[in-house]
């Protein structure tokens, strides 16, 4: 990889599957709530405060294969977003590596690693907070590929109109504030931002979960026709089973820092294997159900901070047993390209198959 | 037409009339609602759904005379216990509110105060509107945390709101409401902010309250899938009014306006996986911008000449109420 | 909003540009009282800087005062030039007007001189504090928070006690006092912007961390710092005249308001108000005027107040 430019897409995409995009490899992140000093002296005489560390991401693989879209799913403080962005390269991990095209991420320098970072870029969720209020709409989209030398100064606006056009935006809206569009077209205009530096690899992160369902339906469309046309590579965080049901070929779902299940999409809801994926899926409001009693998992999620033992999940679990609660149980396959991480797979008679 | 029992079988909890309510702001004046009517019965949820600025929490804040400046209610009744909340004196609305019509709020820190122990803030509540024994008060209290799910009720009473997580904040926001056992709740957007296995505890608390206790709800919310399992009605709300009213299989099953087709058809799971979504074209018009006659012409597949002449509000099929022109009456004719 | 259609379906309107500067104008414009300490504000600079074309005398050229002037009340008409004192003269037979014309110069430009120095300075090393964090921030805020515990004036008596009098010196015991202030409030914004998806987002592109500082941040943590620095530069002429007044400030020659004040102190009781009342009403005018344009500017460049 030379050049810092991302080859234009193929117009013959190569099958999904063939080649690693990126792969992460046994990566932790700890946050770290540090005592000050009046803390460490306050410590010292005995006061309840110490450190406090948070495993938001715990020991994750993931294997993203150009021209996937890999759904991520979890719930609040399971560690998505988190593992999100060490993906898109902004947070750096913890522990263990993440590979980008077979090629460890902190190994890159110079002009290497910035076409790494280039590649693989992120929509963000809140489509008002993710724009620089203070900068047009021009210079939004337009100050990294200047900067980077994907286009010229003279070629600037006709490189804009092109990006806007490509997002859906009206190209003379160029010289407006983010202030002045809908939430819908600020995340358009996100979009054509992270693709004004030729992406590969998109890291949406709740990039709809902000908008109205029928401006969602549009963003999500917009995202399967640059998928089309680009050749794109996608990981799509999201809490809402229903978008990510639509949009992935394979997905990952996480519990407070781990992966608890992976399996490609029609296999998840149909055969969901993990209790927790099963009760996620039985809580998911839907349509077409009436007057039904909502099913109820019991329990709260637990604290980051202090999660429980053993499996994260036995104490909502309803078929946790003795072992839950004292031997973390490990990613297993239990069919082909299904991993679940369950004791209750270890079982006998139990073959892999659901609860 | 659902054979549940019809809304005219006792006496509604609320009735609203040709609610009109204007915000006078610098740019103009906003109808944030217009034309808005409905009812509640007894037991009953009005599941009221509609997207960013269609006017859903405006109405919801109208019931409760919660409306602040710039904003006025310029028209129409709320008939509650047979008197119009519109004509009541800020007195009235004092001791209705958080008696007899409470809210809750998507952030249950408007109800909570940071400040206070939850059993203060809760026999303050009640002591504010009747009179009762500080012990009976810490009963009650004990006694409606535990009817809104929350275990040892008595362990908790003693917390603070920051020692809750926001699932459990928003129960003891729900169980403040429902303290004096109101006849009407107004809750706007309540379970939006959270996790989707804590918004079905919720969910399932909720349901069984109306069903036991029967209170009235209006559960404000953008989410047509959590009414269609909650709600007994559903008015759907664009550019300040109502599209269409009528009983939830009835509006969800068969929708007669375009923007409640539109809509439904947009939520992922009821497209094919992979294909495109079916979408409406087009954002929401601006208040101060809407075309001449109906709101929804300039986004409409099936928009004509007609359409810009206001559509009145017509019962279109039984129970079934739409503001449209060109309903899609083919839909209920397969029904 | 004013953009309402969807960008990929309907054409433009026509739009009419609404930059942030615009709207913070008519925001601004809202509070007639405002508009109006500002209006005032900007009368008392023009007088300040045009002061040696348009004051009736130059207070500072020893050679038009005549002492037989001395302490003539408003109003009078001297005997020597027949120019008319409108407020009256001091002991040196010093035109008041003009005085508090060339003091107002003298005000604020120290004012106004310490507060931008004091901004740059103090927003330099909260931006520094807030985005290198760990040591470089504990030392730097701990610095802040000494500054900070020490009375504002105490700290300015002490730098001049050292340094001595003069214009200058006034300028830099004012700086040393203020710097803290901005410190502070640049660095808890920029800690907040810091953590917003927009410098993510430029992270992600793989822009330089000085232009995301430069460009991105700091922009965005200007509000707060044009709020904070309009209160100090009210804050600093009132310290100025403080200092003038207990004699540790500008020299006796060239006397700024607060000298002017303390040179008709010790005729108050004697009925020859106006040596010091006078200079009082325009300090007052002054600070008030700019405190009043600063509270709203607050008010407006809040985003939890936006409507």
């Amino acid at each position: 990889m030379s050049a810092t430019v991302a080859p234009s897409p193929a117009p013959a995409a190569s099958m999904p599957g063939s080649d690693k995009m990126i792969e992460v490899v046994g990566v932790s992140r700890r946050f770290a709530k540090r005592l000050d000093f009046a803390g460490k002296i306050l410590a010292k005489l005995g006061a309840p405060i110490r450190e406090e560390v948070v495993h938001a991401v715990d020991k994750v693989d993931l294997t993203i294969r150009r021209g996937e879209v890999v759904g991520l799913v979890g719930e609040s403080g399971c560690g998505k977003s988190t593992l999100g962005r060490m993906v898109a390269g902004i947070l750096p991990p913890s522990d263990g590596s993440i590979l980008w095209k077979g090629k460890d991420r902190t190994g890159l320098h110079g002009k290497e690693a910035r076409a790494a970072t280039l590649q693989a870029q992120m929509i963000f969720q809140d489509p008002m907070s993710s724009l620089n209020p203070r900068m047009k709409v021009a210079d939004i989209i337009g100050e990294a590929p200047l900067f980077h030398g994907l286009t010229t100064r003279a070629g600037l606006p006709a490189y804009l109109d092109e990006q806007m056009r490509r997002a859906g935006l009206d190209p003379t809206f160029k010289s407006r504030y983010p202030h002045q569009f809908s939430g819908g077209q600020r995340q358009r205009i996100g979009i054509a931002r992270a693709l004004a530096v030729q992406p590969e690899f998109l890291v949406c992160d709740e990039s709809v979960a902000a908008l109205d369902v029928s401006i969602q339906a549009q963003i999500l469309n917009l995202f399967m026709k640059l998928r089309r046309e680009l050749n794109l590579t996608y990981l799509f965080i999201s809490h809402d089973l229903g978008v990510v049901e639509h949009l992935s070929d394979r997905v990952v779902i996480m519990y407070l820092g781990r992966v608890v299940e992976e399996a490609p999409t029609e296999t998840v809801f149909a055969r969901a294997n993990h209790p927790y994926t099963q009760s996620l899926l039985a809580a998911v409001p839907r349509i077409e159900a009436r007057k039904k009693a909502f099913a109820v998992v019991r329990g709260e999620i637990p604290s980051p901070l202090n999660p429980p033992s053993g499996c994260h999940f036995h104490p909502r679990c309803p078929h946790a047993f003795d072992r839950c609660r004292v031997e973390i149980p490990a990613l297993k396959e239990v069919a082909p390209g299904h991993r679940s991480r369950c004791h209750l797979n270890d079982l006998p008679n139990h073959g892999g198959q659901p609860v | 037409m659902e054979p549940s029992i019809p809304a005219t079988a006792a006496p509604p909890t609320i009735q609203v009339r040709n609610l009109q309510t204007r915000f006078f702001t610098r740019a103009g004046v906003v109808p944030a609602v217009n034309d808005v009517s409905f009812n509640v019965g007894r037991g009953k949820v009005l599941g009221l759904v509609g997207e960013s600025g269609s006017g859903k929490t405006v109405t919801g804040f109208s019931i409760m005379r919660l409306v602040d400046e710039p904003g006025r209610i310029t028209g129409g009744e709320i008939l509650f216990d047979g008197r119009d909340l519109v004509k009541a004196s800020e007195e009235e609305m004092r001791q209705l509110r958080g008696n007899r019509i409470a809210m809750i709020f998507q952030d249950p820190m408007m109800t909570l105060n940071p400040v206070l122990r939850i059993d203060t803030q809760m026999i303050e509540t009640m002591q504010a509107h009747t009179k009762i024994s500080r012990e009976d008060a810490r009963q009650r209290a004990r006694d409606t945390l535990g009817m809104v799910g929350i275990p040892s009720p008595d362990e908790r009473l003693k917390a603070y709101p920051h020692q809750f997580s926001g699932g459990m904040r928003q129960r003891v926001a729900i169980a403040i409401a429902l303290l004096h056992r109101p006849e009407l709740i107004v809750a706007d957007e309540p379970t939006t902010a959270l996790d989707v296995t804590i918004q079905g505890q919720i969910l399932a608390e909720v349901q069984k309250l109306a069903a036991t206790t029967g209170t009235s709800i209006v559960w404000i919310t953008h989410d047509l899938s959590v009414v269609a399992g909650l709600a007994d009605d559903i008015a759907v709300m664009y550019a300040g009014e109502i599209a269409e009213y009528g009983a939830v299989s009835n509006v969800l099953d068969h929708p007669l306006h375009p923007y409640t087709h539109g809509l439904l058809g947009s939520v992922p799971s009821r497209n094919k996986r992979g294909e495109p979504l079916r979408q409406i074209p087009g954002t929401t018009p601006s208040l101060l911008s809407l075309p001449p006659g109906c709101p929804f012409q300039t986004r409409c597949p099936r928009a004509a000449d007609v359409c810009r002449q206001v559509p009145p509000m017509a019962e279109i099929l039984p129970a079934h109420e739409a503001r449209c022109f060109r309903p899609h009456l083919e839909n209920a004719e397969a029904a | 909003m004013s953009a309402t259609t969807a960008g990929s379906t309907a054409p433009a309107k026509a739009p009419k540009v609404e930059t942030p500067l615009r709207r913070f104008i008519l925001d601004f414009a809202e509070s007639k009282l405002a508009l109006g300490a500002l209006i005032v504000f900007l009368a008392i600079v023009l007088v300040a800087v045009f002061a040696p074309w348009i004051a009736p005398q130059n207070p500072y050229d020893l050679a038009q005062l005549d002492i037989m002037d001395g302490r003539l009340e408003p109003g009078s008409v001297s005997d020597g030039t027949g120019m008319t004192y409108w407020l009256g003269t001091d002991d040196q037979g010093r035109d008041m007007l003009s005085g508090i014309m060339y003091g107002l110069r003298i005000s604020l430009v120290v004012g106004a001189g310490s507060a931008i120095v004091a901004a740059f300075v103090g927003a330099s090393l909260g931006m520094l504090a807030a985005y290198a964090g760990g040591r470089t921030d504990t030392v730097i805020m701990r610095l802040v928070d000494l500054q900070l515990s020490f009375p504002t004036i105490l700290s300015a008596l002490m730098i001049l006690a050292f340094l001595g009098k003069g214009i200058m010196n006034v300028v830099i015991a004012l700086i040393v006092v203020e710097w803290a202030y901005y410190a502070r409030t640049v660095r808890g914004t920029a800690l907040v912007e810091r953590r917003r998806e927009y410098i993510e987002a430029a992270q992600c592109l793989a822009l330089p961390t000085r232009r995301i500082i430069f460009r991105h941040l700091l922009p965005n943590c200007m509000p707060p710092l044009i709020v904070v620095a309009t209160i100090q530069i009210a804050r600093a002429i009132a310290l100025e005249a403080t200092l003038s007044f207990l004699g540790l400030g500008v020299p006796i020659t060239e006397p700024s308001l607060g000298l002017l004040i303390a040179n008709g102190y010790e005729y108050m009781l004697s009925g020859k108000y106006w040596i010091s009342f006078y200079p009082g009403i325009a300090l007052l005018i002054t600070i008030v005027s700019i405190n009043l344009v600063g509270d709203h500017l607050r008010d407006v460049l809040n985003p939890r107040l936006k409507k």
